[in-house]
């Protein structure tokens, strides 16, 4: 993964420094708490509810195994022995206490970490794909292009002020992990008839209280222009993006407004404008940060690999982990295993400082130090050889994380919600686990299904894009749950549609269960969730549930 | 390891203002005495005039105006000096409040697209964190916000010795100093 040299760690650090001068004198009294919160929020630190709550950046969700140590030393040190991934493969501490957030941001940075940019109008974690480098279906490893961006957009002089947060996700394999089509810029790495690589370019997806699916604004973006083109699409929103109301701040009401044709226009002839001055970092930079993603170096392994393929034929629950939370890898006798934040009864993306510890031992031995988190709050160990799949399941069972329910009904997304959110109109946390309690029985048979919760409008828990979307609302001050059916994140992104009436929590418990009764009476061999909606509508799911 | 220098425009020069705050100013040629002409006002000549985008046209008409100089509201189109830049002396970029960073871009138009070099000031909410971002677009004078301290105003400027990325300053990018590292 990708190492500081001196110039990154000067940067880092110069912040670290600077925060802490700020946070002495907002303890000193020397600032307001209204002239602090700008600042404050720019390292990611936020008022909650209860406390500060302090968003640490995982940059395109990659982790070395010493970085997850020092989030859990993190988390014993700081908080209350845990944490929180996000869907911005980010991860939340819950309970920060001001005076110590310089501290725990040189600790940070001690482990090329850092929290810069993590709120605020400005361009925020990089997101990719969490199997980059191990996956055999992309074209290239994303990374590198991710740490440009990354780079590119921190302190950016000219961006650390557009209109609205604004968000990068980009992927370089035809099956979307990275939910790029819901970004303010999705970027997709693809070869093109002629057997050239470049970015296909999406723009204008979000969720919200708008939610829109990205456009194509470029079919085939040649990568020798990357960061000129976004530097385009930046200063156009920058220049453009309504910044009379909130809601219509993201570039994709811009896009919507302005309509695509007239958008492309306008950022053709920026672009055209920016080529002539514009130095896109040379071939040797991309060559040196390449380098820090190049393969760990895999041994030849024969296959099939006999022990591992006997352990799954002898013991079912190995088998049926193996089935949900394995994936092929690029090197034969190697496999991509998904670790389930997402145990029944537990909050999702939730991680013990024991077990952030535990997972870094494990990818020490298992996986080349690598640790990736993903969209979904789960964490991933990219390279593990099949032969060391049972002793790592094993292990796994041991703290608790040996959940076989990736992809199924209890692997649940959602927001922090009213337990710890201060925009919250509902809790989210509490309907995810009584939701997966009910449904884990039967989630095996009812096969991929992907449950998605927010606790408000802000969709932080990407309800629009889940087979089945629950959104908290506020009803005459009580908490209230609107259901939505049919959203997809993946290649083929769709928004989910409002079945109906909302419930209260018991009700939208019971309404998802009424859902999946339904689902599975009439589902079609092994057809997804879903497929099912797609072929069927929501009629009988109105009638199962309203009926 | 290479160290690229914090190349500014000139020397700095300090002044304060009258409502107690500092003005900071990074250039080599002399600092005018500008007076600003409200839309309301009766339009006058003098050795360094500035007005507004909507009466720069008028102003331009002038034979009395030694220097002149126009103010920039956030969403006006610096693009439309183009054709007068030789006559402009003194572009105000106005931040009424800080949060509103549209005028960051006009000021690497300015800069890099359409060349100018007299002076670019940043007026309103000028505030310490800010500035940084300010210099790297290519302003190179600020009217600091009275919250702002000379000392906070130095602090910002020269807290970060390298940046990631090209703008409107003569800064190299670290992948720049790297190639010489
Ligand atoms: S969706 Fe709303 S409640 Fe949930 S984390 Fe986001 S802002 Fe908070």
């Amino acid at each position: 993964m990708y190492k500081y040299d001196d110039f990154d760690h000067a940067i880092v650090n110069a912040r670290v420094d600077e925060f802490r001068d700020q946070v002495a004198r907002r303890v000193a009294g020397e600032l307001s708490e209204d002239a602090f919160k700008p600042l404050r929020l720019m390292n990611g630190l936020y008022l909650q509810l209860h406390a500060y709550m302090l968003r640490v950046a995982i940059p395109y969700g990659t982790l070395s195994a010493d970085q997850l140590r020092m989030l859990a030393h993190i988390a014993r040190s700081y908080d209350k022995n845990y944490a929180h991934f996000t869907t911005r493969q980010n991860i939340q501490y819950n309970w920060i206490k001001l005076a110590e957030a310089p501290d725990l941001l040189a600790d940070l940075a001690r482990v090329e970490m850092q929290a810069i940019q993590t709120s605020g109008n400005c361009i925020r974690n990089i997101t990719t794909d969490q199997f980059a480098g191990a996956t055999a279906e992309e074209v290239a490893d994303p990374r590198p292009y991710a740490e440009l961006l990354r780079q590119y957009s921190t302190f950016h002089p000219e961006f650390s002020f557009l209109p609205r947060k604004f968000k990068i996700a980009l992927t370089a394999a035809p099956h979307d992990r990275a939910a790029i089509k819901l970004h303010d810029i999705g970027l997709e790495l693809y070869k093109n008839a002629t057997g050239d690589i470049g970015w296909r370019v999406f723009v204008g997806g979000g969720m919200g209280r708008t939610p829109i699916i990205g456009k194509v604004l470029r079919e085939f973006l040649p990568q020798a222009y990357f960061l000129g083109y976004i530097e385009a699409i930046m200063r156009v929103y920058n220049r453009y993006g309504r910044r009379d109301n909130i809601y219509k701040a993201r570039i994709k009401i811009l896009v919507h407004e302005l309509g695509l044709e007239e958008f492309h226009r306008q950022v053709d002839a920026e672009w055209a404008d920016i080529q002539k001055t514009f130095a896109e970092p040379p071939a040797v930079e991309l060559e040196r940060i390449s380098a820090f993603f190049v393969n760990p170096t895999f041994e030849t392994i024969a296959t099939p690999v006999a022990i591992y393929d006997d352990a799954r034929k002898t013991n079912p629950a190995f088998d049926h982990w193996v089935e949900r939370n394995v994936c092929a890898h690029k090197q034969q006798g190697y496999s991509i295993v998904t670790i389930s934040l997402k145990a029944v009864g537990e909050i999702p993306g939730d991680a013990s400082a024991d077990q952030m510890d535990t997972i870094a031992a494990l990818a020490d031995q298992y996986s080349f130090s690598d640790v990736r988190v993903t969209h979904e709050q789960n964490l991933v160990l990219p390279h593990v050889r099949q032969i060391d799949l049972f002793a790592l399941w094993e292990k796994l069972k041991d703290i608790g994380l040996a959940s076989d329910n990736v992809g199924l009904a209890s692997d649940i997304i959602a927001c922090p919600g009213m337990d710890y959110c201060s925009l919250a109109n509902a809790r989210s946390i509490p309907i995810a686990q009584d939701i997966a309690k009910r449904l884990a029985p039967i989630e095996r048979s009812t096969g991929e299904l992907k449950i998605k919760i927010s606790g408000c409008i802000n969709a932080c828990g990407h309800h629009h894009a889940g087979h089945i979307g629950i959104l908290g609302v506020d009803k005459k001050g009580e908490e209230n749950y609107q259901l939505s059916l049919g959203g997809s994140a993946a290649e083929d992104t769709t928004l989910s549609t409002i079945l109906g009436p909302g419930f209260d929590a018991d009700g939208v418990v019971n309404a998802v269960e009424k859902i999946v009764a339904c689902f599975n009476t009439i589902k079609r061999d092994n057809e997804r969730f879903l497929d099912t909606y797609r072929r069927v509508g929501t009629a009988p799911f109105k009638e199962a549930v309203y009926g | 390891m290479a160290n690229p220098s914090i190349e500014r425009r000139g020397a700095e020069e300090k002044l304060h203002l009258a409502n107690n705050s500092y003005h900071l100013r990074f250039r080599s040629d002399a600092k005018l005495g500008w007076a600003y002409v409200p839309d309301d006002a009766q339009m006058t000549g003098g050795d360094a005039i500035t007005v507004s985008l909507s009466r720069f046209q008028e102003a331009l008409t002038r034979n009395d105006i030694t220097h002149l100089g126009v103010r920039i509201l956030p969403g006006e189109d610096v693009r439309l000096l183009q054709p007068y830049l030789a006559r402009i002396s003194l572009v105000e970029l106005a931040f009424p409040t800080f949060r509103d960073g549209r005028n960051y871009s006009s000021a690497r138009i300015l800069r890099e697209q359409l060349s100018y070099t007299g002076e670019i000031r940043a007026i309103g909410q000028v505030l310490a964190d800010q500035l940084f971002f300010m210099v790297r677009c290519g302003i190179d004078a600020l009217d600091l916000d009275p919250s702002v301290t000379h000392a906070a105003a130095d602090a910002a400027l020269s807290r970060f010795k390298y940046v990631y990325q090209a703008a409107g300053d003569a800064r190299r990018p670290v992948w720049d100093a790297r190639l010489s590292s």
